[in-house]
C-alpha cells in the first residue's frame, strides 16, 4: 500500500512537473563472437523487463526507463569504451556481464559516482560496502557459489563428505579461479580430498583432464567453465560416463545452451543457482501481452523463460527495484546515478515485494546495507532433465558459509584498501 | 606392469587421435598455401560457416531469417522441413563451391602479384567477414549437430566399450577411446586417399599441382589459374566441412568452432605447410606431445598446459628445421 502511495504521489508529481529525462539503463551486451549464445538471452532478459515496465506501468515512479545498449562482444576493452561512451547519458547502474570488465570500472565507476551491479560475476570481495561504495554483487558471489555446492553435497551425503574426492575443472583464468580459496578452507573444515583440474582457454580441448577424473575416480566433480568449455566438458563427461547428477556447474556452466549439444547425454547434469529457473510466474503472462506480443521483444522472442533470459530479467528487476527505492529516498522521480546508488544500497527484496512482481520465489530474499553489498549469499541447485529440456530447483536456497567466506571477503577487500588507499566507510 | 605405465599408454592413444582433430584442420591450410602461397587466416572460420550451414540445411532454417523478420516485419525462422544428412552435405557442398567462387571472384581476383603479406590480411578480412555472415544466416545460438546415415546409424560418441572390455581382459585396465575420434581417424584416412588420388590421378588434380609447383610454367601449358584458385578453395572447404562435422558433433556448433584454427597452427609449423602426409604427421606428433607434457609435467606446474605446448614443441622443431618435418626447402641460386 505504501508502495502504490509512493508510486501514486510520483507519478502526480511528474504530471505536475516539467518533463522529465529517462531513467537511463545502460546494458553492456554481448549479442556478438564466441560467447553470443550466453549474451543474447541475458541481453533479451534485460531489455524486455524495461519494456515491460514502460508498456504496462509507463515506466518507474512515473518516468520512462530507457535501455542504451552497447555491444562489447565479451571483450574487456570494448567494456571499457562502452562505460566511457554511455556514462554521460545520465546512465544510472552498470551491468558489465564480465568479470574482466567489472575490474576494469570498479575504480573508474567509483570516481564517476555510478553504481555498478554485477550479479553473480566480478570481484567477490565486492560484497564489502565498507571498500567498494560503488559496487553491489547480491544475491550471491563465486564463492557463495563454492560453498552452496559444498552444502548440496553435504545435504546428499547426510551431512558428512569426509574422505569424499571432490575434483574442481575450472577455467584457468582469474574468474576460474576464483572459488579455489574457499573451497581449499571448505576441504579443511570437511574433510573432503580436493583434486584440482585447470582447463585452458576456452576450453575446446580436454581430453587430458577427463581422462584424469576417468582413473582418479573423484565422487564428484565441480565445474567453473564459461563458453564452449562449458558443453566440451559435459560431453567429456557423458563420454566417460561419469554419473551426471555428481557433476555440478556453477550458475555460468548452466544455461540451456550448455546442455543442448550433449543431448541424452548432459540428462542429470546439475548446476548452481541463484534465481529460479523456467516461466510459470505470473510475470510471464504480462511479458507475453505488452512485449512479445506487441512486437517490442528485444530479440525474436525465443529466448523468454531460458536461464539467461531469467537472469538479465532478473538484474533488471533489482535494478529497477533499486530506482523506487531511490525515489522513495530522495523523493525525486528523476533520479541520479547517485541516489540510484543509495537506492541500491537500500534494496529490500522480501518474498512479498517479489510475489506484488509477479515473480514468487523467484529469487532469495536479501537486505542490503551500507556494509553488505552482497545479500546473504544463499545458493539453490538445479537439475537438467534431457527429456523434457527443462531445468527444474531440486534444492531451495539455502545459505551458505558465511564464516569461511566473510573472513575471505575481509581479507581480499583490506587487500584492496590497502592498495588503492580506501579509507573504510559506513562507520 | 602398473596403471600408470597403462595410463600413460592411454593418454599416448588419445593423444594421436586428437591429433588427427588438429590434422582435420591443417589439411585445409595446407591445400591452400600450396596452391596459391596464401595462408588462410580464415579456414577456422570455413570450418564454422560449414558446419552452420549444414546443421541450417538439415533443419530446415530459413537463412537471414532475423534479417529479413527485422526488415520487413515477418516471423519467419524454419521452413517447416528437414533434410537427411547426405542431402544436407551435398548443399553443402555446393554453397562451400559458391563461396569458393566468390572469394577468388571478388577478393584474390583483384590482388594478383600482391605480396604474401597483402594476401594475408585479405585472408583476416575475409575471416570476419565469413563470421558475420555466418551469425547473420545461421544465428549465434549453439546447435546441436547429429550426422546420421540412417535413424540408428549416428556419428557415435563415447567410450568405445569393446575397446574398454578387450583391454581390461588383456591387462586388467579398460582403456578410453572415444568413438568419435575413431570415427575421425577413418575418416582422415579416407580423406587423405581422396586428396592424393585427386592430386595424383586427375587432369584437375595434376592441374592444382602444375600450379603449385609453379604459376608461370602453369599458365604457359594453357592451364586457367583462376579456375585451379577456385577449384583449390572449393576442396577446401570440403575439408572445412568435414573438420567442421567432426568438431561439431564434439562441441556443438557454435562461433568458437572457429578458434579450432589455433590447434592447426603448431601442426602446419611442425609438419609444414606445403605438405599434406606432414599435416597428418604434425597432428599426430603435436597431439600426442601435448597431452603426455600435460600427462607429466602439467599436473605438477598446475595444469593447462595444452594450448601453449603445442607451440613450444613446434618452435622447437622449427628451429632445426625451418621449413617444418615434411616442407619443402626452398634454395634460391643467384
Amino acid at each position: 500500500m505504501k508502495m502504490k502511495l509512493t508510486t501514486m504521489a510520483l507519478t502526480a508529481l511528474m504530471a505536475a512537473g516539467p518533463a522529465m529525462a529517462d531513467l537511463v539503463f545502460p546494458s553492456l551486451s554481448y549479442r556478438t563472437g564466441p560467447f553470443a549464445a550466453g549474451g543474447i538471452p541475458f541481453a533479451d532478459g534485460y531489455a524486455d523487463y524495461f519494456t515491460l515496465l514502460n508498456e504496462r506501468d509507463g515506466g518507474i515512479g512515473g518516468v520512462m526507463t530507457r535501455v542504451i545498449e552497447c555491444e562489447t562482444a565479451y571483450n574487456t576493452e570494448r567494456g571499457v569504451e562502452c562505460y566511457e561512451a554511455t556514462k554521460n547519458e545520465g546512465s544510472l547502474v552498470y551491468q558489465p556481464l564480465s568479470t574482466g570488465i567489472t575490474y576494469q570500472l570498479i575504480p573508474r565507476t567509483t570516481a564517476d559516482n555510478i553504481p555498478m551491479h554485477t550479479l553473480g560475476y566480478g570481484r567477490t570481495s565486492a560484497k564489502n560496502g565498507k571498500v567498494f561504495s560503488h559496487t553491489f554483487n547480491y544475491p550471491a558471489n563465486y564463492w557463495d557459489g563454492a560453498s552452496g555446492a559444498v552444502n548440496y553435497l553435504l545435504e546428499i551425503n547426510s551431512n558428512d563428505i569426509s574422505g569424499k574426492k571432490v575434483a574442481l575443472v575450472y577455467h584457468n583464468s582469474a574468474y576460474g579461479k576464483e572459488p579455489i580459496p574457499t573451497l581449499e578452507a571448505l576441504a579443511a573444515k570437511h574433510g573432503f580430498e580436493l583434486l584440482l583440474l585447470a582447463v585452458d582457454s576456452p576450453g575446446q580441448e580436454q581430453k587430458s583432464q577427463w581422462l584424469q577424473i576417468r582413473q582418479q575416480r573423484p565422487d564428484y566433480v565441480l565445474m567453473w567453465g564459461w563458453g564452449v568449455m562449458n558443453q566440451v566438458a559435459i560431453q567429456e563427461a557423458a563420454n566417460i560416463r561419469f554419473p551426471m547428477e555428481n557433476f555440478i556447474g556453477i550458475w555460468w556452466s548452466g544455461g540451456e545452451h550448455d546442455v543442448m549439444p550433449a543431448g541424452d547425454g548432459a540428462n542429470g547434469y546439475k548446476a548452481l543457482t541463484f534465481h529460479n529457473v523456467g516461466s510459470d510466474f505470473p510475470i510471464y503472462e504480462d511479458i507475453q501481452k505488452y512485449v512479445v506480443a506487441t512486437g517490442k521483444a528485444a530479440g525474436a522472442g525465443d529466448q523468454v523463460g531460458s536461464v539467461l533470459y531469467n537472469r538479465g530479467m532478473y538484474a533488471a528487476m533489482l535494478a529497477a527495484e533499486g530506482a523506487r527505492e531511490a525515489q522513495r529516498i530522495h523523493g525525486v522521480a528523476d533520479i541520479t546515478p547517485a541516489m540510484m546508488r543509495d537506492g541500491l544500497e537500500a534494496l529490500n527484496m522480501t518474498e512479498e515485494r517479489m510475489a506484488a512482481l509477479g515473480l514468487p520465489n523467484f529469487g532469495p530474499t536479501f537486505t542490503a546495507t551500507c556494509e553488505n553489498h552482497g545479500g546473504d549469499g544463499l545458493v539453490g541447485v538445479v537439475q537438467w532433465d534431457a527429456t523434457a529440456k527443462t531445468w527444474s530447483l531440486v534444492s531451495d536456497f539455502k545459505s551458505t558459509d558465511q564464516d569461511v567466506i566473510n573472513a575471505l571477503i575481509e581479507a581480499d577487500s583490506a587487500a584492496y584498501a590497502a592498495e588503492n588507499n580506501i579509507a573504510p566507510r559506513c562507520n | 606392469m602398473p596403471d600408470t605405465f597403462f595410463f600413460a599408454l592411454e593418454v599416448t592413444l588419445n593423444g594421436l587421435m586428437a591429433g588427427v582433430m588438429y590434422a582435420l584442420v591443417a589439411l585445409g591450410f595446407v591445400l591452400i598455401f600450396k596452391a596459391s602461397g596464401i595462408f588462410n587466416f580464415a579456414q577456422g572460420v570455413m570450418a564454422l560457416f560449414a558446419a552452420m550451414t549444414f546443421v541450417g540445411m538439415q533443419n530446415g532454417q530459413i537463412p537471414f531469417a532475423h534479417l529479413i523478420n527485422a526488415v520487413f516485419g515477418t516471423n519467419l525462422h524454419y521452413f517447416g522441413w528437414t533434410l537427411h544428412s547426405l542431402a544436407a552435405i551435398t548443399l553443402t557442398v555446393g554453397v562451400m563451391i559458391l563461396l569458393a567462387w566468390a572469394v577468388q571472384r571478388f577478393i584474390f581476383r583483384y590482388l594478383v602479384g600482391q605480396e604474401p603479406i597483402i594476401l594475408f590480411m585479405a585472408t583476416i578480412g575475409l575471416a570476419y567477414l565469413l563470421e558475420g555472415v555466418a551469425d547473420l544466416m545461421w544465428g549465434a545460438d549453439i546447435k546441436k549437430l547429429d550426422f546420421c546415415l540412417t535413424d540408428g546409424t549416428c556419428l557415435p560418441q563415447g567410450i568405445n566399450l569393446a575397446i574398454d572390455e578387450a583391454t581390461f581382459n588383456l591387462f586388467g585396465y579398460g582403456f578410453f577411446i572415444d568413438n568419435l575420434d575413431i570415427t575421425a581417424t577413418i575418416v582422415a584416412i579416407i580423406l587423405v586417399a581422396i586428396l592424393v588420388a585427386f592430386s595424383q590421378y586427375t587432369k584437375q588434380g595434376r592441374a592444382m599441382r602444375a600450379v603449385a609447383d609453379d604459376h608461370q610454367a602453369a599458365l604457359s601449358v594453357g592451364v586457367s589459374l583462376n579456375f585451379i584458385w577456385i577449384l583449390v578453395w572449393s576442396v577446401a572447404g570440403f575439408v572445412a566441412l568435414v573438420a567442421g562435422i567432426m568438431w561439431g558433433a564434439k562441441l556443438g556448433v557454435q562461433f568458437s568452432l572457429s578458434l579450432i584454427a589455433l590447434k592447426a597452427l603448431p601442426v602446419l609449423m611442425l609438419g609444414g605447410f606445403t605438405s599434406i602426409p606432414g599435416a597428418i604427421v604434425g597432428g599426430l606428433i603435436i597431439g600426442m606431445g601435448e597431452k603426455l607434457f600435460e600427462f607429466f609435467i602439467g599436473s605438477a606446474i598446475g595444469g593447462a598446459t595444452e594450448n601453449w605446448f603445442a607451440y613450444v614443441l613446434a618452435l622447437i622443431f622449427l628451429v632445426f628445421r625451418p621449413q617444418g618435418l615434411f616442407g619443402e626447402k626452398i634454395i634460391e641460386r643467384v
